[in-house]
């Protein structure tokens, strides 16, 4: 059994709800930087989201973003500072309604940044209204009668839309068990291996839990990802330029 | 948990972080975790480990989203 | 030092290479596009980087990004893009990050059109984008002033830790002139230990409103700009010392007040002119040392409704009356100010109010 210390980026406890996913990504992104010795050199494109509740307790330096542009901040960090890890923590409302243009031009520039794509399938910090990442029927604030994919459209698989670009590095994970943990973090560590090696554009998204606003209890709304949400979103990694999975 | 080199995986707990959300419990593979009947600063119940019970495997500290587990190799 | 002959846009930008920027992000659009153009040449040649960006709520938040990390940096933009770069400017402004914002008007709200106008006023001077900021907007009048104040603008930016404005517009950006550019100037974007580089040994840095960590944010905030506001008036008087009326242009339309001036005092008229360089902070002070002799004003302005005329009002207290000359869509001919001028001169005599 190999030690598991607080990574040291935690500076202090985090804000988030009780079993929030956010809670258990920030833990692996903390200990990614550490094990990569990239905490101090990491520059972080904070969203607008629950993602700012880290600002205080998530110690690299953070730019906040206006909502949405997360990806096009780090692209200008990144093309001044390229020595630099740089990454966005973003949820998917901000990643992938407000800022599509933006999430998906970086992609398409294969900008050499790691994008971290929470995708809790809600608008979490604004009280629960429909995503585009919501499920069909998902009932929400703004969907009270559950999502109608006909007036709303489908939900939005973004690994689809990238999968066939140009790009360094695209996964999918979920932090429901101790195993989907360990793959997200592999999958993490994979995406700013491939940004230091000057690889492109990474992204990994991970599928959370959102329980406040599913208005489920937390070991409810990790069952819910595993038997309804990774349905719609399967796990893996769908692009790999740098060799193949070692998983 | 006894190994070559003598060293012992030593749980360490930090139940002012605890929320209650419960993941812990089920993934301990001993069932060494239990919701105390105290409240935190917090405001939550927080979890109690049988430190007889457990056996430093860190499953606890892999799925915790409030960084309350922490896992030491001591002699 | 040999003058160079250059069109407003193209100097524009080498005044911004010069001045050590060395990241733009930005979006075409016409009167504007011109910038780019120039750069994403100009850029790679010193080391810079240009980006061509999805949009202006890109291109402005990739100049936040750049900023943040310490670099001189840039957008420019024209109309409904300005529009949309108010985001990112307020963003900016409440970041306390320095930048260079360059707005080349053009006329009209919704898509307008392509040529020149003094429309983008209000938005430019009162805010345009959401909360409690303001900005510094220079109003350069010719090819050689685009030079100057882009150069003096990184400066500011610099100084006040805030986005800047070069308000330009379509016929400056078009004209050729001789210009005398600066020298080159290199900028050390490690030079503010703020600047996001990865926290080192140190604490780590939280680029973001500065309103979550100083203590009574009100009065710190209210204080900067009234600083800012103190110290920055620019402005040109003309022929004020013994005015009837006074005219009071910016940019392009200062020059054809200019003429007038002069045509005017050749028919015995006796008109002067206030020329606002910066617009924010309005040059007040201007108007507080005016003679006696100086009865009414008139503006002149390149938008069918008045703009900067508020603004005087405001800095004479309302008590003088404030004419303005509307040329909308047309360039106006010093004739036709002169005579509307002499008019107004006459209305005022008779008592009669704003025009
Ligand atoms: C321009 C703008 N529009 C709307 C908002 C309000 N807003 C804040 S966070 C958010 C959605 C966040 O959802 P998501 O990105 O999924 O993050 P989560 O909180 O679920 O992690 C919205 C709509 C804003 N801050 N700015
Ligand atoms: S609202 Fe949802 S996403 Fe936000 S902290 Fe709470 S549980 Fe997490
Ligand atoms: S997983 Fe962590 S926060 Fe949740 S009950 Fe267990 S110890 Fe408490
Ligand atoms: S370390 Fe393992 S055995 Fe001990 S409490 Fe945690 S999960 Fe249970
Ligand atoms: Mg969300």
């Amino acid at each position: 059994m190999v030690e598991r210390l607080i990574p040291t980026a935690l500076v202090e406890d985090n804000k988030f709800c009780p079993g929030c996913g956010h809670g258990i990504i920030n833990r692996i992104l903390a200990e990614v930087l550490d094990e990569m010795k990239l905490t101090d050199k990491a520059i972080g494109s904070m969203a607008v989201g629950c993602a700012c509740l880290m600002v205080d307790t998530f110690g690299v330096d953070w730019i906040q973003s206006p909502h949405g542009r997360a990806a096009a901040l780090a692209t200008g960090i990144k093309r001044c500072r390229p020595e630099n890890p740089v990454f966005t923590y973003q949820g998917d409302g901000d990643s992938m309604s407000i800022g599509f243009s933006e999430t998906m031009y970086a992609a398409l520039r294969n900008e050499n940044i790691t994008a971290i794509l929470v995708n809790n399938g809600i608008f979490g910090m604004t009280g629960g209204q429909m995503a585009p990442t919501s499920l069909p029927g998902q009932k929400t604030v703004t969907s009270p009668m559950g999502r109608n994919t006909d007036l709303t459209g489908q939900p939005l698989n973004i690994i689809n839309q990238m999968k066939d670009l140009n790009i360094g590095y695209l996964a999918r994970g979920s932090v429901t068990s101790i195993k989907n943990i360990n793959r997200v973090k592999k999958y993490i560590r994979n995406a700013f291996e491939t940004q230091m090696s000057g690889g492109g554009y990474s992204m990994v998204e991970i599928l959370s839990p959102c329980p406040t606003n599913w208005k489920m209890m937390p070991d409810k709304s990790l069952e819910h990802i595993d038997n309804t949400v990774t349905t719609y979103y399967p796990l893996g990694e769908f692009v790999k330029k740098g060799g193949d999975s070692n998983e | 948990m006894s190994k070559k080199d003598n060293t012992k995986s030593v749980l360490t707990l930090h139940p002012e972080r605890c929320k209650g959300c419960r993941y812990c419990i089920p993934t301990c593979p001993k069932d060494a975790i239990s919701i105390s009947d105290r409240i935190n600063q917090k405001g939550y119940k927080p979890v109690a480990v049988d430190m007889e019970t457990c056996i430093g495997c860190g499953s606890c500290y892999t799925i915790c989203p409030d960084y309350v587990f922490e896992i030491k190799e001591v002699q | 030092m040999a003058l160079k002959l250059m069109k407003g846009n193209d100097a524009l930008a080498e005044a911004a290479v010069r001045a050590g920027c060395r990241f733009f992000g930005g979006y075409p659009i016409t009167p504007q596009s011109e910038i780019l153009e120039y750069l994403s040449k100009r850029m790679p040649e010193v080391g810079g980087h240009f980006v061509q960006s999805e949009s202006e709520l890109a291109g402005i938040s990739m100049v936040h990004g750049a900023a943040a990390a310490g670099f001189r940096t840039m957008t420019s933009s024209s109309g409904p893009g300005f529009s949309l770069l108010q985001e990112g400017i307020s963003y900016i402004a409440s970041a306390e990050l320095p930048a260079v914002i360059i707005n080349v008007q053009r006329y009209g709200s919704g898509l307008g059109d392509i040529f020149q106008a003094q429309g983008d006023y209000f938005q430019a001077v009162k805010g345009g984008g959401h909360g409690d900021y303001r900005m510094i907007v220079y109003a350069p009048a010719s090819i050689q002033e685009n030079v100057d104040f882009t150069t003096l603008a990184f400066d500011k930016a610099d100084e006040y830790r805030n986005p800047v404005l070069v308000l330009s517009d379509a016929s400056i950006a078009s004209m050729m002139e001789p210009v005398d550019l600066p020298e080159m100037h290199e900028h050390d974007p490690n030079k503010n230990p703020e600047a996001a580089r990865g926290k080192g040994d140190g604490p780590f840095k939280r680029i973001t409103s500065t309103m979550y960590y100083i203590e009574d944010f009100d009065t710190y905030v209210k204080k900067k700009y009234d600083t800012m506001a103190a110290n920055e008036e620019r402005w040109e008087s003309i022929q004020v010392e013994d005015a009837e009326l006074v005219l009071v242009a910016y940019g392009i339309t200062s020059r054809i007040c200019k003429e007038a001036v002069m045509l005017a005092r050749e028919k015995g008229i006796k008109l002067g002119l206030i020329r606002p360089i910066t617009l924010w902070p309005f040059p007040a002070k201007a108007f507080k040392a005016l003679p006696d002799t100086v009865a009414s004003f008139m503006t002149v302005e390149l938008s069918p409704m008045p703009m900067i005329q508020e603004d005087v009002l405001l800095s004479l207290d309302a008590r003088k009356p404030v004419h303005n000359f509307l040329a909308g869509m047309n360039i106006p001919e010093p004739i036709d100010i002169v005579e509307k001028a002499a008019d107004c001169i006459k209305q005022t005599a008779k008592g009669a109010c704003n025009g």
